[in-house]
């Protein structure tokens, strides 16, 4: 009770660092260190699973994009600051939290007994699935529209994202192309550092069949091993009109959505698995959407196309 | 209190801390930084409902373990595609301001 009463205390503090600190850049290190906390959070609440995302993508993918973005935008902190509402407007804003606070921490201290659950049922379904982790298999078997809708949206963000490079731009190369220095110590960083970053991402990603870790989490770090072969300059960013760059985006999706229409004439429904395959099923499925989620999360960091030459 | 109760609490108080930053904040960057505190203290509430949901030898619900990781997903797809405008809309106006008149 101790260590959970001093983690909440510096996961609150922090926060409020977050909120409250005078330089956007120092408001974003605020955050990823609040993502990393909130991290040990989920695993004091039994969800590891949950934990290894929040600190790989919400702390990690999250915190790398803002603050890329913190050092573009720096020089508008000042101005911005001019805009500042005033004291009473502050305080106003600060009594409405107040009271939203107050009414979610009311519903928390209200809430029925027992709780409501489906653990059971997920446990006691377990074996049609073949799988060993009771998160995958609702995120590959039981709820498994969302996931196949969940990578659509990362696609339609992509999009959207691309969409708003200048005409001139399209087709292009996002973000700004980083120089090779072989004596840098980026450069040997990431050269050390890519050969065991993949293969954590692939035992996290296998190892999520039967113990915490999946598709999303395995990505995230060949994500993060992508963008760090490209800040070093190891690697340059792909071209978005890439024809098979666009191949890797959606094959995940693509193979996702024919083994769920599949499951018409398999199992009698979209997304149903045959018992006696559902394992293979779900594997097929799983690998060309963790690569399709490891491409897209990468280039979401990565932005918009910025130049139309590789140099 | 049991711990599910003390980190309840503690995601109520972060969404409350991430609207005033919502609110008072001009900088937009500082707005989807203090989206995304909010987003943290909902995800923290619905997993004490899944921590509160332990069963059947299972340490929470996995139900919505498995859409918070879902949450978490889509909450960096969205905060892409908002870091991805307000650094158009600085590209073009050469400030990241919200206001009409200014």
């Amino acid at each position: 009770m101790a260590f959970d009463i001093g983690l909440v205390t510096l996961v609150l503090g922090v926060a409020a660092w977050t909120i409250g600190a005078r330089e956007t850049f120092a408001a974003v290190v605020g955050f990823v260190a609040h993502g990393l906390l909130l991290a040990l959070v989920w695993v004091r609440l039994a969800a590891p699973d949950v934990a290894m995302t929040e600190a790989a993508l919400g702390s990690g993918l999250t915190g790398g994009l803002l603050l890329g973005a913190s050092t573009r935008l720096a020089r508008t902190d000042g101005p911005a600051a001019i805009e500042k509402p005033s004291a009473i407007m502050r305080l106003a804003a600060a009594v409405l939290c107040t009271l939203v606070s107050a009414g979610l921490a009311a519903l928390v201290l209200l809430m029925p007994e027992p709780a409501p659950t489906l653990a059971p049922q997920v446990a006691a379904n377990m074996a049609a699935t073949g799988l060993g982790n009771p998160v995958t298999a609702v995120l590959m078997a039981y709820r498994a529209i969302d996931t196949l809708l969940e990578v659509v949206v990362l696609l339609l963000a992509l999009a959207g994202v691309w969409s708003l490079a200048p005409d001139r731009l399209w087709g292009g190369f996002p973000g700004p192309r980083h120089q090779d220095d072989p004596d840098s110590v980026l450069s040997f960083i990431g050269q050390l550092l890519m050969p065991v970053g993949i293969l954590v991402g692939i035992h996290i990603f296998w190892v999520g069949s039967v113990a915490p870790g999946g598709e999303f989490q395995g990505a995230t770090i060949l994500a993060a091993m992508g963008i760090l072969a490209m800040m070093a300059g190891l690697v340059g960013a792909p071209a978005v009109s890439g024809r098979w760059l666009r191949l890797v985006l959606v094959v995940g999706p693509a193979v996702f959505f024919t083994i769920g229409l599949a499951g018409f004439a398999m199992a009698g429904g979209f997304l149903a698995y045959p018992e006696a395959h559902a394992k293979m099923l779900i594997l097929m499925i799983e690998i060309p959407v963790t690569l399709s989620i490891a491409a897209t999360l990468a280039l979401l960091v990565a932005g918009p196309p910025e130049r139309t030459t590789q140099r | 209190m049991s711990d599910a109760t003390l980190y309840g609490l503690c995601g109520a108080v972060l969404v409350g801390l991430g609207l005033f930053g919502l609110i008072v904040h001009p900088q937009p960057l500082r707005k989807i930084l203090a989206f995304n505190l909010i987003g943290g203290g909902v995800f923290l509430l619905f997993g004490v409902v899944a921590q509160r949901g332990a069963a059947a030898g299972l340490g929470g619900d996995p139900v919505p373990q498995a859409l918070i990781i879902t949450g978490l997903v889509v909450a960096f797809a969205a905060t892409a595609l908002a870091v991805a405008l307000l650094l158009r809309l600085f590209q073009e106006t050469g400030r990241t301001t919200l206001r009409l008149d200014g």
